[in-house]
């Protein structure tokens, strides 16, 4: 698997640490109800099809970037950092 | 039917023409008391315990495959209980226990061999935890062994001690640990759950859940709809779409872990070794075959593959162990999905959805859990009440944070447990 980082062009997986769901860069208030955290913690929708991913660029340039990808195939669609993902 | 060496002698003697297929293939009621969804490895044993300890037999298992064609057959058949922290410890002790009365149980050949699980260590601090945990095991009542460099050498001769990055500082000797026909273990289920009733309906998809008021009133499938006072969801690896049929949203995220088969070969390996280096673990199958593996691909998956580089690690890791295996070939690989859970240990637990249960989250242990699983889920569907050994696996322990079992200590994150 090669995933397109924006910055360096597509790269080896071993470049990259997974975090998990992009949901992870909606951090919740401190003092938001303990279900919502529960729900930016622990629960995921965790699709078979086509899903959003947080991946760090450890071993390239450093970026945070959001990956488009299926978890059936494995096919990459294609990923963009993630301060233009969340604007 | 029952099985005995005088059968299997006489079934040699007049061409083997006796055998009969040792469970039914009936077409789904339109009611049942109990819908199992899901036919693995847990759903059998789960029906088994139904029937066998609380009598209830109006039971379907529903099955979208074939009975043995998932994850429970599909494993490195290692079975041990070498936990520590409460929850887990006395879970694994009592399924530990349910194995080694398995096969007079289940009047099964599930060719359970406690040849021994060794754990290696390579730094005093890994040893230092090895010695915590060991005395876990010992308190719990199960069987724990710290062993020396000269020790693991006379267990294992074919390991390199003295590896220059990974050197072994001794291992953890559970010895009750070991492995088991996985294929024989879903068989023996079977056909034990299905002597005493149970329908296993193979080829049946669920679809749908119904539920009016709060109260779960059965499943839709692709055999039709099927009425139930009670269903139970045990759907390892495919755990959130079918509690997304319920309005559920669990914490468990899929990932893909790969394991491997070599050639057949002379014996070369004791029992079951694992090697702290990345998480490798190698065992020698009857026939000779090496069976290993080693961590996640650590990327959500749904496909029944994994990628090279783990694959790669998994080889390195096997290299660096017994330098004397690496001419050994490797026949076959495959991945399977497992339920990640976000502190590494199960869920067995009622819904908010009245008459609705749920079982999910083994991650990658759910093949030695199997016996102790069923028997809990079991408990847990007929009276109500959470069974002893299962009671900690609760669902709210997530939002509560109350009891979460984080044996690794890496926090609550889906793939790194």
């Amino acid at each position: 698997m090669r995933l397109p980082c924006p910055i360096c062009g597509e790269r080896d997986r071993r470049e990259f640490y997974y975090k998990g769901d992009a949901l992870a860069l909606d951090r919740p208030a401190g003092d938001a109800d303990g279900g919502v955290w529960d729900d930016y913690l622990h629960n995921r929708d965790n699709l078979a099809g086509v899903v959003r991913e947080l991946w760090h660029h450890a071993g390239g340039c450093g970026a945070w970037i959001v990956v488009t990808r299926d978890t059936v195939t494995h096919e990459v669609h294609g990923a963009e950092r993630v301060g233009k993902a969340k604007a | 039917m029952g099985y005995s060496g005088f059968k299997v002698i006489k079934e040699g003697l007049f061409g083997q023409k006796g055998w009969k297929p040792v469970w039914r293939d009936p077409a789904p009621k339109s009611e049942y008391d109990v819908v199992i969804i899901g036919g693995g490895g847990h759903g059998l044993s789960t029906a088994y315990y139904l029937a066998k300890e609380h009598g209830i037999t109006n039971v379907a298992v529903l099955e979208k495959g074939y009975i043995g064609g998932g994850n429970v057959g599909r494993n490195t058949t290692i079975v041990r209980a070498n936990y520590m922290l409460p929850g887990n410890s006395e879970f694994y002790s009592h399924s530990l226990k349910l194995w080694e009365d398995m096969e007079q149980d289940l009047n099964y050949n599930t060719m359970m061999s406690q040849r021994g699980v060794m754990m290696l260590c390579h730094s005093d601090g890994q040893r230092d935890f090895f010695a915590r945990r060991a005395n876990a095991m010992v308190n719990q009542g199960d069987d724990a062994e710290l062993l020396t460099p000269e020790e693991v050498k006379r267990e294992a001769p074919s390991i390199d001690l003295d590896n220059v990055r990974f050197p072994i500082y001794g291992g953890l000797m559970h010895r009750r640990g070991g492995t088991a026909r996985h294929d024989a273990v879903a068989w023996g289920y079977a056909r034990g759950a299905d002597q005493r009733g149970v329908d296993l309906i193979q080829n049946c998809e669920v679809t749908g859940i119904d539920i009016e008021g709060g109260v779960v009133k059965g499943v839709q499938t692709t055999r039709g709809a099927i009425r139930a006072k009670k269903v139970a969801i045990v759907v390892a690896g495919r755990s959130s779409q079918v509690a997304a049929m319920a309005g559920m949203r669990l914490p468990i995220e899929s990932h893909v872990l790969q394991a491997f088969v070599s050639e057949g070969l002379k014996p070369v390996l004791p029992g079951v070794i694992s090697f702290g280096m990345g998480h490798f673990y190698i065992s020698q199958s009857d026939k000779g075959g090496l069976v290993f593996g080693s961590d996640l691909d650590f990327y959500a998956s749904y496909a029944s593959r994994g990628n090279l580089p783990m694959a790669e690690h998994c080889m390195e890791a096997c290299m660096t162990l017994m330098p004397s295996l690496g001419k050994a070939k490797v026949l076959r690989s495959w991945g399977g999905i497992m339920d990640m859970s976000p502190d590494g240990s199960p869920i067995i637990d009622t819904t908010d959805t009245a008459g609705l249960f749920l079982n999910c989250g083994w991650c990658y242990g759910g093949f030695k859990a199997v016996p102790g699983s069923g028997f809990s889920y079991a408990h847990l569907i007929a009276t109500g009440q959470h069974h002893t050994p299962a009671a900690r696996y609760r669902l709210d322990r997530f939002r509560t944070g109350r009891g979460l079992m984080d044996e690794e200590g890496t926090g609550s994150q889906h793939n790194l447990h």
